[in-house]
């Protein structure tokens, strides 16, 4: 059962990631959600939105910084520690897996707090692999345009077809155990120096 | 020998040089190691990484492993370590303006932790309020910022503020005015001092000379069922550590760190705390012999005294409390058992003793030792206080807070 009146903060330096999980959190009907780039804004906002929930992207350098600052107690009304329970390894495990860190203030029962943490955790797999797909279609495409080229320059010089010219490609490639794009870089280097 | 695979976390600090040299300079191969080395962000990172298994070992704080044992932690995870990764290597740095009101107020400017401290009393006590930057709650840092300060008769948390900051962020925020001053492992002190105008005030070495800073730690279980990955880890530290204590290999060892994937910085700035000629600050060198000590006087041996001083620290600012249970918890994190072991087959000479007094040894001498002899550099504290872990409780009872 959500708990829509929980206060949620996330702190993530990747605005694209935080507002995918923002999202996540309202979608599933948890309206109050803030949102801040940097810890250094924090002191603030804790005051501002009183989080029971706090998490934290782990390539933030900053981590060691926000946890300092929970341990005052003064700075805050209500102690915050990480994670939910101290004994629930397998979702601890999932969240660093995941990348990200949760900090829970003190009281806050399990089962109220899991399904935020899934939420947050599935969000920040989903990213992760949105940027996988992303970077290997990019990589794909910048292939696709060197093997384009290659083919090109063996057409002009050689009088081939096209159909010619990638065959000979793909057989150089086999022949030499290396992969096709490998070749038409070389290929296009090389007639890069010899000019035009 | 077939190599095993071990991965083990660090931070961008001087003293992963013995991790990063094991690995480059193939003395963790020949202990049948392939050493994958990930470079992390935080020291909150190293801690919940190394406490799930996502690093076999870790460069971590040597009050770490205390931490984790003793339940501090998120992830309470029992964990030890057997071997230390050097003496020294911290400094303390201020801001370019911070000094010039030290300065004005008696401060010498020859890195002595006494004159320096008793200066910056003295602007603290003229009201200026001053924020200071170290690297995580549980270290070193800390504890030495915090010593230096209370004996200089400035109190922590009153009169002065402490924030945590990662190292390679402390040179910026002391630049932009958010601090004035830092405790941090090199090449930080240095990168302050050429980018940001900072000066060195004092080093590690002079607030407690061949003092320990950072370990290698593991879960206490994982070393259980690893005895042979953990004796070849502890031999590859030594071995690199002999490596690194040669001058001749100085400028081989700054320049391997200097690299991207570790401390992504300038050679000539990296080469200052292996060689200790530091500028600390507008242009004067100071040679500081015993600034980092890789090898010399027993620098890798976890001397369960060690473990218990930082344990004193843990009770002193209120981290942890005092009772036998928890002094007991505390020893045990530093397992001098398993380093003995491992060096045996090299034939090294390793101390007889767990324990020893600190703040006694005003110039180098020898201790008692198996397979050879060893000798100790001094162990003064600067406020002339002496720690004997046989009285541990005396020493906790006078540090504590009025």
């Amino acid at each position: 059962m959500p708990s829509p009146d929980l206060s949620i903060l996330i702190i993530d330096e990747n605005r694209i990631r935080a507002s995918i999980i923002e999202d996540g959190l309202r979608e599933a009907g948890y309206g109050r959600v803030a949102v801040i780039h940097d810890v250094n804004e924090v002191a603030r906002t804790i005051q501002a939105t009183m989080p029971d929930v706090v998490f934290i992207d782990l390539e933030n350098p900053k981590r060691d910084t926000l946890e300092h600052f929970f341990s005052l107690s003064r700075a805050i009304q209500r102690p915050i520690a990480m994670f939910v329970d101290r004994s629930d390894g397998a979702m601890i495990e999932k969240a660093v897996e995941a990348g990200v860190s949760a900090y829970v203030v003190d009281g806050l029962k399990k089962e109220r707090v899991k399904p935020i943490l899934d939420m947050a955790i599935s969000r920040f797999n989903a990213f992760s692999r949105l940027t996988r797909e992303l970077e290997q279609a990019r990589s794909e495409l910048e292939d696709r345009k060197i093997i384009e080229q290659a083919k090109g320059i063996l057409m002009k010089t050689r009088g081939l077809a096209e159909a010619e010219a990638y065959a000979l490609l793909r057989s150089t490639a086999m022949n030499q155990n290396r992969r096709l794009v490998d070749i038409a870089q070389s290929l296009v280097t090389a007639a890069d120096l010899l000019g035009p | 020998m077939p190599t095993a695979h071990l991965t083990a976390g660090f931070l961008p600090l001087l003293d992963s040089v013995l991790l990063v040299l094991a690995r480059e300079k193939g003395i963790a191969e020949a202990q049948g190691l392939d050493l994958h080395l990930v470079r992390e962000t935080s020291w909150a990172n190293i801690r919940d990484r190394a406490a799930i298994g996502h690093f076999d070992i870790a460069q971590m704080l040597a009050p770490m492993p205390l931490a984790a044992s003793l339940g501090l932690t998120p992830i309470a995870t029992p964990m030890i370590a057997p071997v230390v990764l050097g003496l020294g290597n911290n400094a303390i740095t201020v801001s370019a303006d911070l000094w010039t009101a030290m300065a004005d107020q008696g401060a010498p400017g020859d890195l002595a932790a006494g004159p320096a401290g008793a200066a910056l009393a003295r602007v603290v006590a003229a009201g200026r309020k001053l924020r200071f930057g170290v690297v995580h709650q549980t270290s070193s840092h800390n504890y030495e910022l915090r010593y230096w300060l209370a004996a200089s008769g400035i109190m922590p948390d009153r009169d002065i503020e402490i924030v945590v900051l990662p190292p390679p962020l402390l040179p910026d925020a002391l630049g932009a005015g958010g601090i004035d001053g830092y405790c941090v492992g090199e090449p930080w002190n240095s990168i302050g001092v050429a980018t940001k105008g900072a000066q060195i005030a004092t080093v590690k070495a002079s607030i407690w000379q061949s003092s320990p800073d950072k370990v290698i730690g593991m879960r206490a279980t994982w070393a259980e069922e690893n005895p042979e990955l953990v004796s070849a880890m502890v031999r590859a530290i030594y071995l690199a550590g002999i490596w690194c204590a040669d001058p001749a290999n100085h400028a081989e060892a700054a320049r391997i760190m200097a690299a991207p994937a570790y401390l992504n910085a300038d050679e000539a700035i990296v080469a200052r705390a292996l060689t200790g000629m530091l500028d600390i600050g507008g242009g004067t060198v100071r040679h500081v012999p015993d600034y980092f000590i890789p090898h010399a006087s027993a620098a890798n041996f976890p001397w369960k005294s060690h473990a218990l001083w930082y344990y004193s620290q843990m009770v002193r600012w209120g981290e942890v409390s005092a009772s036998p249970a928890h002094a007991e918890i505390a020893a045990a994190c530093f397992r001098s058992d398993l380093y003995r072991m491992a060096l045996a087959p090299l034939g090294a000479a390793v101390p007889a003793s767990d324990y020893k007094t600190d703040g006694t040894r005003q110039t180098a001498g020898p201790i008692a030792a198996h397979d050879g002899s060893l000798t100790m550099g001094p162990d003064l504290f600067f406020d002339g206080r002496v720690y004997d872990p046989d009285a541990l409780d005396a020493y906790i009872a006078s540090q504590r807070q009025p």
